[in-house]
């Protein structure tokens, strides 16, 4: 970079565009801007939640009625596996990980992340690795059809698209864990003068505590997926039963890192809405320490119960109580963050502007997630629940209504900030209905299906199942349908629009909403002061 | 018709009878709509009503906290006039809502753990069936107790023209097959699952059995039948292509049919060797 000094000033110099960063294709292709990188991010997370959701709409137009119409069942095994590689490695994570790129260093005063070229590695890795993964359903065999766990020894018999599976997994995971690497030390390290670890913002926080749990699981999965790798290349028998493997051992090794995986993917949600509701209330967060403590107990907790995915696999006695208490004991440090919230929002003074709209249905919404992963975290009746509709209900309220309206909630909040104009608030609200309405229209009726006894990843289905299953494949053409309106605010959003101002939430709180809107390329060159 | 009834009580108790079963079948088919599977087994009932439990649980928490979020959202709210409040925090209440969340768990924990432990008891069982799952059918050997030696495969019946549509379905599509599970009413069957091939799961709402079926290994599970009936379950263990086609059956007769199906089954394995060696002896 540059040895001149940089005049001083809040905001560095508007101007700076047309002079100290390469125009056309090289400003992206070598972004080290950590505001180009998130936006990077953002548009291959949502074209990944595009394709992902696609394959989605594959699987449910199969499902709408019983019998084979449109898709044999070998690609239906591929597009449920493919639908939820993505969704978890190309939409949720890499969505996440450009909110903490956008806002990460807006947010502590710092004028960049740590490792700026190591940032520019991380999101171009991406790309090889998604293009790895859908190019594997034109390959001989298809793409990986073992369901996005890849459970040994089925993963033995999958063709090539599967070994391009793993290497696109492994090069997510490096990306990741590259990423975290990152945004660990940029914000131990970069916080602006006075911003003690307890004066962070939530948001920061649960990207630092995520950012731990990734670089302690992602060399797990990539331990799982390269002994697969080997059991089916190279002779060796990690888990190969005929050869003396085991196979329930990769469940083990897959699950430890499944499980963190999972809050890996909710705690950056809770960390937006935590920004979110209180400006939106016009009253600080409540028990912001209270908030921290839990966030870590969830993280810590979540390295002991990932068993709980594995109760049906012929655990002793003694393994299934104790990993159907240390899950249950998971819901006291979730309730208590719902709880927090709710005592923000109560004797505030709430508008619902469309984030606000988002982050409370994300409360309503996910809670009832929660609920019923308690209900599955009771081994006994997860031995009714396990592998039927009831899990696939279950995790689609918290990754989909839970994760993915987090998401929403934290575009809308600072997309002012990033494009510098206001985005259609009528549109927004539409979206959030009309994805509201949909989704639960989609999920809710699997709860049924899966008490009823209907299994997951099943192409096809016995007749007492079939009114709830037209009614979720209704349900979810509608919801994919209105993510069309959230493209749409978007680029309505970039392309025009009312100015925004520096803070036009009048949030009381954020160092991000000291600088302008749009926030300048350069910002924080001088770290500010926090008291 | 009406000669046969006399008396005014006798109208209305079938009057109020004819009212109340409308909504008794809708209930009953509600009930297997929209929850578990009836229960066959003592360990599905326990597992019916503790499900009936938590959803209570569940509803009661959802109630109350969102009761008062939508309260909150209706009164405290800026278009009618409310001024935001100054507070942030209060020890008292973060203890409040660990703790109580924390008693709840542990009153579930309590009531779950003795379930837990009758399910993981397979001892002295009256019969063992090991179940063994193919890619794509289930081999069913009798193990121990009457019916010993006893071996066959249990393969889906349903024609393929059916799956493609090009016939119509009948009502146990995808649940039938050619030769299901037999057990006797009342006695304790342990089932031995493992796995020729992939993982699978043997599974069977009704009774309240899922136990996976892994290649290499040996686990077990048990149930109970209460009730005579034919039962069905479907593999749950992603196994590759026909996964949604390998079901489970299994039939609960009375002791006395039991014992008629195995001689039933010992004699056809007989005709079979003995057919067999014939075969043999005339080449």
């Amino acid at each position: 970079m540059s040895a001149v000094l940089e005049p001083q000033g809040l905001a560095g110099h508007d101007h700076s565009h047309d002079h100290d960063h390469p125009h056309g294709w090289r400003r992206w292709v070598y972004a080290t801007n950590h505001k180009d990188i998130g936006t990077l991010y953002l548009w291959f997370s949502f074209t990944m939640l595009m394709i992902g959701g696609v394959l989605a709409l594959g699987i449910r137009a199969e499902l709408f009625k019983p019998g084979l119409q449109l898709i044999q069942p070998e690609l239906f095994n591929q597009l449920t596996t493919m639908h939820g590689l993505i969704m978890v490695f190309g939409a949720i994570m890499p969505a996440f990980v450009g909110f903490a790129n956008w806002m990460i260093p807006l947010q502590i005063g710092a004028s960049d992340m740590a490792f700026a070229r190591m940032n520019n590695l991380s999101f171009w890795l991406l790309v090889p690795a998604g293009l790895l993964l859908v190019a594997s359903f034109f390959v001989p065999g298809g793409a990986v059809a073992a369901g996005w766990t890849l459970y040994a020894p089925l993963t033995l018999q999958m063709g090539i698209g599967m070994d391009m599976g793993i290497f696109a997994m492994h090069i997510l995971g490096a990306s990741s864990i590259m990423g975290s690497i990152n945004i660990i030390t940029t914000i131990l390290n970069m916080r602006a003068p006075g911003m003690t670890l307890m004066k962070m913002p939530m948001f920061v926080w649960t990207w630092l505590i995520t950012a731990y749990l990734l670089i302690a699981v992602m060399p797990v999965l990539a331990g799982a997926i390269t002994m697969t790798l080997t059991d089916r290349h190279f002779g060796t028998a990690f888990f190969n039963a005929a050869a003396g493997g085991d196979p329930v051992m990769y469940q083990h090794i897959f699950w430890f890192f499944g499980h963190p995986e999972v809050y890996i993917m909710i705690l950056p949600a809770f960390g937006i809405v935590s920004e979110i509701i209180p400006t939106f209330a016009r009253k600080r967060l409540f028990g912001y320490s209270s908030m921290v403590y839990a966030t870590a107990s969830i993280a810590i907790l979540s390295f002991v119960v990932w068993a709980h995915h594995m109760f049906t696999t012929g655990m002793p006695l003694t393994g299934q109580l104790f990993f159907m208490y240390a899950t249950m004991l998971i819901a006291v440090p979730t309730g208590v963050k719902i709880f927090n919230w709710l005592a923000t929002m109560w004797r505030g003074s709430m508008t619902f502007e469309t984030p606000m709209l988002f982050a409370i249905g994300f409360i309503v919404v996910f809670t009832i997630g929660g609920l019923t992963g308690i209900i599955l975290s009771v081994a006994p009746l997860d031995i009714q629940l396990h592998d039927t509709y009831y899990v696939v209900a279950h995790f689609h309220y918290v990754l989909v209504a839970g994760s993915l309206f987090a998401l929403f909630a934290g575009v809308y909040y600072w997309l002012p900030k990033w494009t510098g104009h206001m985005y259609d608030e009528t549109l927004g609200k539409v979206h959030f209905w009309a994805s509201m309405i949909f989704f639960n229209i989609t999920f809710f009726p699997m709860h049924f299906l899966g008490l009823a006894g209907m299994p997951r990843r099943y192409a096809d289905y016995p007749m007492q199942f079939a009114d709830f299953n037209m009614v979720a494949s209704v349900g979810a053409f509608g919801f994919g349908l209105s993510q069309l309106i959230l493209l749409y605010v978007v680029i309505k959003c970039i392309k025009g629009g009312p100015k925004a101002a520096d803070n036009p939430w009048q949030a009381p709180e954020g160092l991000e909403w000291s600088v302008p809107s749009p926030a300048p390329f350069h910002t924080f060159e001088t770290p500010p002061t926090v008291k | 018709m009406n000669k046969l009834i006399t008396s005014a009580s006798q109208k209305l108790g079938l009057l109020t009878a004819g009212l109340v079963m409308p909504f008794w079948a809708m209930a009953n088919d509600m009930t297997t709509k929209y929850n578990l599977r009836t229960p066959a087994s003592d360990i599905a009932a326990e597992l019916y009503t503790l499900h009936n439990f938590l959803l209570v649980v569940c509803l009661v928490i959802f109630v109350v906290v969102f009761g008062v979020m939508f309260y909150s959202m209706w009164a405290h709210r800026k278009s009618r006039g409310y001024k935001p409040a100054d507070f942030h925090e209060s020890h008292t209440l973060e203890i409040a809502w660990t703790v109580v969340p924390f008693l709840i768990v542990v009153v579930i924990g309590v009531y779950a753990t003795p379930i837990v432990m009758a399910q993981k008891d397979t001892t002295n069982a009256d019969i063992t069936i090991k179940a063994t799952g193919y890619q794509w059918k289930w081999g069913y050997d009798y193990l121990k107790g009457e019916g010993q030696g006893i071996s066959f495969l249990s393969t889906l019946t349903t024609p393929y023209e059916q799956r493609i549509n090009q016939q119509p379905k009948t009502e146990n599509y995808l649940s039938e097959v050619d030769n299901p599970m037999v057990v006797p009413v009342g006695k304790k069957i342990r089932v031995v699952t493992t796995a020729n091939d992939v993982i699978h799961a043997w599974m069977v709402p009704a009774f309240g059995v899922k136990q996976d079926a892994i290649p290499g290994f040996v686990r077990d599970t048990w149930f109970k039948a209460e009730k005579v009936g034919t039962y069905n379950g479907h593999c749950t263990e992603l196994c590759g292509k026909d996964h949604a086609f390998m079901p489970i059956v299994v039939k609960v007769v009375t002791p006395e049919e039991y014992t008629a199906w195995v001689n039933g089954q010992k004699a056809k394995t007989a005709q079979g060797q003995a057919s067999a060696q014939l075969a043999q002896a005339a080449q």
